[in-house]
């Protein structure tokens, strides 16, 4: 048996199929993965992220040592309340995690990391608090809900109390806050508006059922899965791993090179990958023959040497918005518009299109 | 609960089989299949005049999470693959029993080594 959110039970109620994951029993769906997916592109979902770890990190030095931690730079964290997505890289320059950091005030960040990768990333960064006095303190105490789709703010805002309705609507892309005992932000991993709320855990069922009354329907991570690979956001474990770099994980843009005197962890690797010339980019497919593209095909460029033409998916799926198939996949850098796909032996054409694939309920792919 | 017809044969690997009043058979899998692969999203149907042995894997299903194959209950050939399925793939989770069904066979000889609905159900609560 895995672990268990304060949700655990709420989910069994409402039928939903659990799974295993990361080391939690988890909702995979409650039903019809598709039409959760669909109720999110569309009205509003609600989803149990009480599994990702919230940590607090308190320290007159907290800023240098997030400054050392993270690839992306605290330094754009100017205004309370603002996050930032960032990798935490080893020596190597290797994902050991993407996480989300909040700066509250100069003495208090807080950083949401994944699941499976709790324990290993607690142990890098207390590692790492120790040189800079930062105290990091696990908040077991909290549950944290997603609620996301073009309704999803509306409806949460139904259930504030009065005195903090106007503060949550007014809240700024990825920026989040303390509303009494709640920390609401808008941020989420579906391409969609929404809030990601992190309260009491005695409050989380409570909330649910009353979002539930709202029209909010109940989603999991099936079609979590499929909204995030959509909207062309990596998922840890599948898309990067610490055998892996960010700048063949499709995320360059979250390692910030920008401040020369900055000696973040993984920096001096990055440097030298990046003068010895990347061998691989990373890069979205859309399948333009019939079959579902799934994680670890390969990937074969025609006209490229042998030994030097193969890529492979990373995450792929059907398309629920598009009714096709879709992949991020890390390919040889050679590689041009168009690309083969072993799927079940068979070489399948997939073209390569500019990332996401769909947002704010539109498909951005022709 | 998962619904198992009591008129209809049954493999451990989850598919049914239907005789038909001409002798020939139908093929698809279970509601407790389609329940466990969740909605169903592309379908490989065989071509009509392929041969198969028992266990031989013949269809492709698809669901938004996997593939998984589907294998032949009887030895047989082809006769057709269900049309329908290219373009609805969501009848397997819709009607599993009827207009999801994925081929029909000639069967090669006598159907042997197939569950009754009551021995599927046995095996169904045997793997929990």
């Amino acid at each position: 048996m895995g672990r268990h959110t304060p949700l655990y039970d709420l989910h069994v109620e409402q039928g939903a199929r659990m799974v295993d994951f990361g080391g939690w029993d988890m909702p995979v769906n409650y039903g019809s993965q598709i039409e959760e997916h669909h109720a999110v592109r569309r009205d509003a979902g609600i989803f149990d992220v009480s599994h990702m770890c919230v940590i607090d990190a308190r320290g007159a030095r907290v800023r240098e040592f997030f400054s050392k931690l993270l690839a992306n730079d605290v330094a754009k964290l100017t205004v309370s309340g603002k996050a930032l997505y960032s990798c935490m890289l080893n020596e190597a320059g290797g994902v050991i995690d993407d996480l989300i950091v909040y700066f509250l005030n100069e003495s208090w960040f807080r950083v949401v990391v994944n699941a499976g990768t709790r324990d290993k990333d607690l142990a890098w960064m207390r590692g790492i608090a120790a040189q800079y006095g930062v105290e990091l303190t696990e908040r077991t105490d909290l549950a944290m809900l997603a609620v996301q789709g073009p309704n999803a703010r509306a409806k949460v805002a139904q259930l504030l109390p009065a005195e903090h309705r106007d503060a949550a609507l007014a809240l700024e892309v990825f920026f989040g806050r303390e509303l009494g005992p709640w920390f609401v932000a808008r941020t989420g991993y579906t391409g969609e508006d929404g809030f990601e709320i992190v309260l009491p855990a005695d409050e989380a069922a409570r909330v649910w059922r009353a979002l539930n009354g709202h029209g909010v329907k109940s989603a999991g991570l099936g079609a979590r899965d499929t909204l995030r690979l959509e909207a062309a956001m990596n998922l840890y474990g599948n898309d990067m791993d610490e055998s892996q770099n960010p700048l063949e994980s499709g995320l360059a843009w979250t390692v910030s090179f920008d401040d020369p005197a900055r000696d973040f962890v993984g920096r001096k690797a990055l440097e030298s990958l990046k003068a010895a010339g990347l061998a691989k980019k990373f890069v979205a497919l859309l399948l333009e023959d019939r079959g579902v593209l799934r994680g670890h095909q390969k990937v074969v460029v025609a006209g490229l040497p042998e030994g030097e033409n193969a890529g492979e998916i990373t995450s792929g799926t059907f398309s629920p918005t598009m009714e096709k198939s879709i992949a991020l996949a890390r390919v040889p850098r050679a590689a041009g518009a168009s690309v083969q796909v072993d799927v079940r032996g068979k070489l399948l054409n997939a073209r390569v299109v500019k990332a996401p694939f769909v947002r704010h309920g539109k498909i951005l792919v022709s | 609960m998962s619904n198992v017809p009591a008129d209809l044969k049954y493999t451990k690997s989850h598919e049914w089989v239907r005789t038909l009043a001409n002798g020939d058979v139908e093929v698809g899998i279970t509601d407790h299949a389609q329940g466990a692969l969740g909605d169903l999203v592309f379908v490989e149907v065989p071509d009509a005049g392929k041969t198969l042995k028992a266990g031989d894997a013949f269809a492709v299903v698809e669901s938004v999470k996997a593939a998984s194959d589907v294998y032949a209950p009887v030895a047989g050939a082809v006769l057709e693959g269900n049309p329908a399925l290219g373009s609805q793939p969501e009848l397997i989770n819709t009607e599993p029993y009827g207009g999801g069904w994925i081929a029909r066979l000639k069967p090669a000889g006598a159907l042997s080594g197939l569950l009754s609905a009551a021995e599927y159900q046995a095996h169904l609560a045997a793997e929990g």
